[in-house]
């Protein structure tokens, strides 16, 4: 250090005068402050959906169409034994909702990054987990609003629950515990990758098949052996095969069916509960390594 | 209370192979104002990014307002406001709205960030536009509110990276207006710059900085001095008396430039002498004069003449537009 700048006389005056009546930061309160910040996070991120009501379109709109298409346009050529085909399609389309909910997640986080907003969050004082926190209660609040919409529009379309309360609550939390664990894959994807074209890409090319590839839409009885196979290990699977029994949406499992789908409500707890636990290290470690360039 | 506000021991940041940052050193005095100056890559925003917390240096030690950056990263964040190098405010929500989000989440009781948002709406001229969404405001309304985001908790310490880049010039003068009555009421500011009119303007020391290494520092006059010599610029009234007044000027100083179409001599200065000396024979040769001084290089000479390149290169200022 041996060519510090040497200040001249006028900002030496002017640093004296600083230093006497210098403006201290104001006072913050600290301690429990954290629930205030991740509530004005996510205040924050509601405030994004109200001012752009279009965000919403993919729990609304979207799954309404895909209801609708299904129950109407394809149901009439699939058969559902012992049950009527729209109400086991409802708990099928939810799920796909939930799946998608990583999507939301993916594509605020990547545009909070882009847009240099988390490291304006990071530069102030802050528990930096409180970011990832509020995104995912966000996208939560976000994906109720679509559980919500679809099951009015399952009531509409004859759709009903026919066992008892507890049964019908342990369905949704079922469902919400899956939603938890795709908020890992978003936040992952979301860190992971360069632009929000990227994130739709990749989102678009890999959670819309595997929607699709498992029991949502057309039992999977009737595809090809393999396929069928794949379909009925599908983490989605169990969960919408855990959420027709719980509602009493679905008939007799046949026999063939695979192991999970016979135990679809622990296995489907197991299945959330593994891809959080494998998922939240890798989505920390990509956010960190995002945020530390 | 120490009296040096900020400062940089030996910083080092590496980015696997790239060294983007060498051993950069400096320290500001509380309410004074430190331009760090050089071009696009230089290792301005890494060594702003550093200061601020944003990211660990690989070597060195670094303190902002007594606090060392990465053994109370807590106590430097609530230290300082950070401006970033795009303005970093939320498209979504109102002018009042972003500045309220920032006063939570520094943690100000409730009622206080009610108040200081009103406040600082009203400083920075955005009462009006307040409730405005932010993605409806000007380039210049953005910056102004990223900065009064950065002030709503009244740290001491600010960091500005690029503060003007993209703005239009009045914007610009505007916000050096802002930022000069920031360092009056005794904040201490870091700025980052391309722009060496910029540095000029508001920095009491100035680092130069090229590949991540600093190659000059000192005050806008120590930095121009260093770099050579000043020139006397003389005008000279009617364009009937140019042939004569070179005829004149150049028995005196063996090296003139003449700009017909501005009646404009210039010729390096050998002392102030010469400034006298010029002036009593064009007076002596009844050569009336518009103006006669001397000018010192600009920064923009010294640095061409410390980096071999230009620092506000034209292209790169297209590239970051578009960017």
């Amino acid at each position: 250090m041996s060519s510090i700048p040497t200040p001249t006389t006028d900002a030496t005056t002017r640093a004296a005068d600083a230093q006497a009546h210098a403006e201290q930061p104001l006072s913050t309160d600290s301690g429990s402050s954290f629930l205030r910040q991740v509530r004005a996070l996510i205040r924050r991120n509601l405030t994004h959906t109200k001012r752009q009501p279009e965000m919403l379109t993919d729990v609304t709109i979207q799954p309404v169409m895909f209801v609708v298409l299904f129950a109407y346009v394809f149901g009439g050529s699939i058969n559902i034994p012992g049950g009527s085909y729209r109400e086991w399609l409802l708990p099928g389309i939810m799920a796909q909702t939930m799946a998608f909910s990583s999507f939301i997640v993916a594509i605020g986080l990547n545009n909070d990054l882009d847009k240099g907003i988390i490291d304006r969050f990071r530069s102030l004082p802050i528990r930096r987990a409180g970011v990832l926190i509020a995104r995912s209660v966000s996208s939560i609040i976000h994906s109720s609003i679509g559980v919500v919409v679809m099951s009015l529009t399952g009531l509409v379309v004859g759709w009903r629950i026919h066992e008892g309360v507890p049964k019908a609550l342990l369905g949704y939390a079922l469902l919400l515990l899956f939603g938890f664990a795709m908020i890992w894959i978003g936040i992952y994807v979301g860190s992971s990758l360069g632009s929000v074209e990227a994130v739709n890409g990749v989102m678009f090319s890999t959670m819309f098949p595997i929607t699709f590839l498992a029991n949502t839409f057309a039992p999977t009885q009737g595809m090809p052996s393999v396929i069928r196979h794949i379909a009925e290990w599908n983490p989605l699977s169990s969960l919408v095969q855990a959420m027709r029994e719980n509602w009493g949406n679905t008939g007799a499992l046949p026999p063939s069916a695979a192991w999970p789908l016979q135990h679809a409500v622990p296995v489907s707890i197991a299945w959330s509960l593994l891809i959080a636990v494998v998922m939240a290290p890798l989505a920390i470690r990509a956010f960190n390594r995002r945020t530390s360039q | 209370m120490t009296s040096v506000a900020i400062e940089a021991c030996h910083l080092v940041k590496d980015f696997g192979e790239v060294r983007a940052v060498d051993d950069v050193s400096f320290s500001v005095p509380r309410g004074t104002v430190l331009g760090m100056l050089g071009p696009n890559g230089a290792g301005k925003t890494t060594t702003v990014r550093m200061m601020t917390t944003l990211t660990t240096p690989t070597s060195g030690r670094a303190s902002v307002a007594g606090h060392d950056v990465t053994t109370e990263p807590d106590a430097v964040r609530r230290s300082m406001g950070l401006t970033g190098q795009a303005a970093t405010v939320d498209e979504l929500l109102t002018g009042r709205e972003n500045l309220r989000l920032i006063g939570d989440l520094y943690g100000l009781p409730p009622a206080r960030v009610r108040s200081r948002a009103a406040e600082m709406l009203e400083r920075f001229s955005l009462s009006d536009a307040g409730d405005r969404v932010v993605k409806k405001y000007s380039g210049g309304m953005r910056r102004r509110l990223d900065l009064a985001a950065s002030l709503i908790a009244a740290p001491p310490v600010l960091f500005l990276d690029e503060p003007t880049t993209g703005l239009d010039p009045r914007s610009r003068v505007e916000l050096w207006e802002v930022l000069r009555g920031l360092v009056e009421e005794g904040k201490t500011l870091l700025l980052t710059t391309q722009y060496l009119e910029e540095a000029d303007h508001l920095a009491d020391d100035i680092v130069v900085i090229d590949h991540g290494r600093i190659i000059a520092q000192g005050t806008p006059l120590q930095l121009k001095d260093q770099s050579g010599r000043a020139s006397i610029v003389v005008t000279v009234s009617r364009a009937d008396d140019l042939l004569e007044a070179e005829r004149l000027i150049r028995a005196e100083v063996a090296e003139v430039h003449l700009d017909v179409a501005d009646r404009q001599f210039t010729a390096p200065a050998e002392g102030l002498s010469a400034i006298t000396r010029i002036a009593e024979v064009f007076q002596g040769a009844g050569i009336e004069l518009d103006d006669i001084g001397l000018k010192r290089p600009s920064l923009d000479d010294v640095f061409l003449h410390l980096t071999g390149h230009r620092a506000e290169d034209p292209t790169t200022d297209a590239e970051e537009l578009s960017a």
